[in-house]
């Protein structure tokens, strides 16, 4: 290992939007050197964002450590940082953005803010190879149909109310489903819902390309508590009836752009009868199914570093002044200069 | 003949009885389980024809309905000819294009006068024709409703349609549809659904307080 600054450039990213706290380290050319997570698991209940960004703040410097040996190669390496500044939980993104900081005036180098929304699309297409898909963002905060058109990853469809993951996590709260280390609630659903048989009827709302969940939530918790139904049962109707909406729309902005591919990212994109659903609507439109590994699907530091180079490489970085953070910073609302240029 | 695979119906160009149709066919969709496949077919196949003769009523240019086949989940229509609004919209002059915004604003609001929710009002589904009329098409997502709410989601959609498809000239569109809109519900109700859809935006996620939606 030379010991002056290597003539490889690398961004060091980090993700701190929600529950999860991560670092990832990509060289310019979008090799991922590192990409750790660390996820914090609420005792009872939904993310306290407070609780989160203290469980950020612990093992902050344990990640960014564990980082660099996994990169093996030194913080003085760096040539840009990367943060998530937007959209999330605020005290989650602030404890991101201050580390972000620190390093970046401790090497002395630029900062970029990155849209988190905007890192899962683009690192969906570096993984996968996809170069203007339709994109589905799906998981416990966002639920979204976009495609790119003019500069702009333009927001198609998305939900009107609440997340389908959130959804989905709620309704597995109520079931008394408990969340486990690596075993999130949308796998239990997953699971129990293959050995459901017997399709229930439950609201299915979608407007155009958008979709709302909550009247669905509600009625599903309903028959829960009435007891008449199998859980099995319940999880099957469920996930039949939010996974045809989402594909639903997703069909519905496929044959409206007339786009080639068909992008499955974020958290409940692990979800294999998703998965299935999607890849036979995109067969029928004669475009190539891509589906983002799980390591890339879920936040990771690695998307936050990626879309940093992006970024970076189009002279877009951020005075430390301005780098407060953006709690509801739209996906539609960043101008993106790095794609079909 | 196939001339369109939407996400909910296919469209085919037919002779039918020395007529010139259009034949949407609502196939199975093989991703669904197929007892909600068959709840969602029939039921858009029933319905729209429904609410495509009660926009009539309404004054609202729709094809003619010539035969509904349930079993079949298959609509035989008029055909329209002429072009997608989507199509025609980017070549028109700025003043073209408010006058046909403001067509656009006055049928969606008879529809409203009457309780119809169209469900996907979109560029693509409203065709220009050579004699100058906007035929309104594809009811299969539209609903009976006079709510404040429905209404106001509805025009969301129309908002976020020009938004992600006509950027350039978004805001000006969208408020011509408001003003032709007005002509016929009155100042009043357009203005009480203007309000709604400011709230529904702020209701999204990740609007910002100041409400910065993207132009």
């Amino acid at each position: 290992m030379s010991t002056h600054r290597s003539a490889v450039s690398y961004c060091l990213g980090i993700e701190s939007t929600a529950d999860d706290f991560s670092v990832g380290i990509l060289s310019f050319n979008g090799d991922v050197l590192a990409n750790i997570i660390s996820a914090y698991i609420p005792e009872k209940g939904g993310i306290h964002p407070r609780e989160a960004a203290r469980h950020h703040a612990e093992v902050a410097g344990k990640v960014l450590e564990e980082a660099f040996q996994k990169a093996r190669i030194k913080p003085q390496d760096i040539q840009v940082i990367a943060f998530s500044q937007g959209p999330g939980m605020g005290p989650c993104l602030r404890t991101g953005a201050t580390a972000a900081r620190a390093l970046a005036a401790y090497l002395q180098v630029p900062l970029v803010g990155v849209n988190h929304c905007v890192a899962h699309i683009e690192i969906g297409k570096l993984v996968t190879g996809a170069k203007d898909p339709v994109a589905l963002y799906v998981s416990g905060g966002n639920t979204i149909v976009s495609a790119f058109e003019a500069g702009r990853y333009r927001v198609f469809g998305e939900t009107l109310d609440i997340a389908v993951g959130n959804c989905l996590d709620v309704f597995a709260r109520e079931a008394g489903l408990r969340q486990e280390k690596g075993v999130p609630f949308g796998a239990m659903v997953e699971k129990m819902a293959s050995q459901g048989r017997t399709f229930i009827s439950l609201p299915y709302t979608v407007k155009g390309m958008d979709l709302s969940f909550s009247g669905l939530l509600t009625a599903v918790v309903q028959l829960l508590h009435e007891g008449k139904h199998p859980l099995e049962d319940l999880c099957f109707s469920l996930q039949e009836t939010v996974f045809s909406m989402l594909t639903e729309v997703t069909e519905r902005a496929l044959a409206h752009t007339e786009k080639r591919e068909v992008l499955l990212t974020g958290g409940v994109a692990a979800n294999k009868r998703l998965q299935s659903m999607l890849s036979q609507i995109a067969d029928e439109h004669d475009a190539r199914f891509c589906v983002v590994p799980k390591e890339y699907a879920l936040d990771n530091g690695a998307m936050i570093a990626w879309t940093g180079i992006l970024a970076y490489q189009h002279n877009i970085t951020l005075p430390v002044e301005k780098s407060f953070v953006k709690l509801r910073w739209r996906l539609d609302a960043v101008y993106a200069p790095w794609v079909g240029g | 003949m196939l001339i369109k695979r939407g996400a909910e119906a296919s469209l085919y160009l037919e002779e039918w009885h020395n007529r010139k149709v259009i034949m949407k066919r609502r196939l199975p969709k093989k991703y669904r389980v197929s007892k909600l496949d068959e709840e969602i077919r029939s039921y858009r196949t029933l319905h729209e024809p429904q609410i495509i003769h009660r926009a009539k009523e309404a004054g609202v240019p729709t094809p003619t309905i010539f035969m509904v086949d349930i079993a079949e989940a298959t609509v035989v229509m008029e055909f329209i000819n002429g072009k997608q609004v989507k199509q025609v919209l980017d070549d028109f002059s700025a003043e073209e294009r408010c006058r046909l915004c403001c067509v656009i604003g006055n049928l969606i609001g008879r529809l409203h006068n009457h309780g119809i929710i169209h469900g996907d009002l979109t560029t693509s589904n409203m065709i220009l024709t050579p004699h100058g009329k906007v035929v309104f098409v594809d009811f299969g997502l539209s609903e009976h409703s006079t709510e404040l709410e429905t209404r106001g989601v509805d025009l969301h959609l129309m908002k976020r349609a020009f938004q992600s498809t006509h950027y350039k000239y978004a805001k000006e569109s969208f408020n011509m549809v408001m003003e032709g809109y007005a002509e016929a519900t009155g100042n009043e109700a357009a203005k009480n659904v203007l309000e709604k859809i400011k709230e529904i935006e702020k209701r999204g996620r990740y609007v910002s307080e100041r409400k910065e939606v993207a132009v």
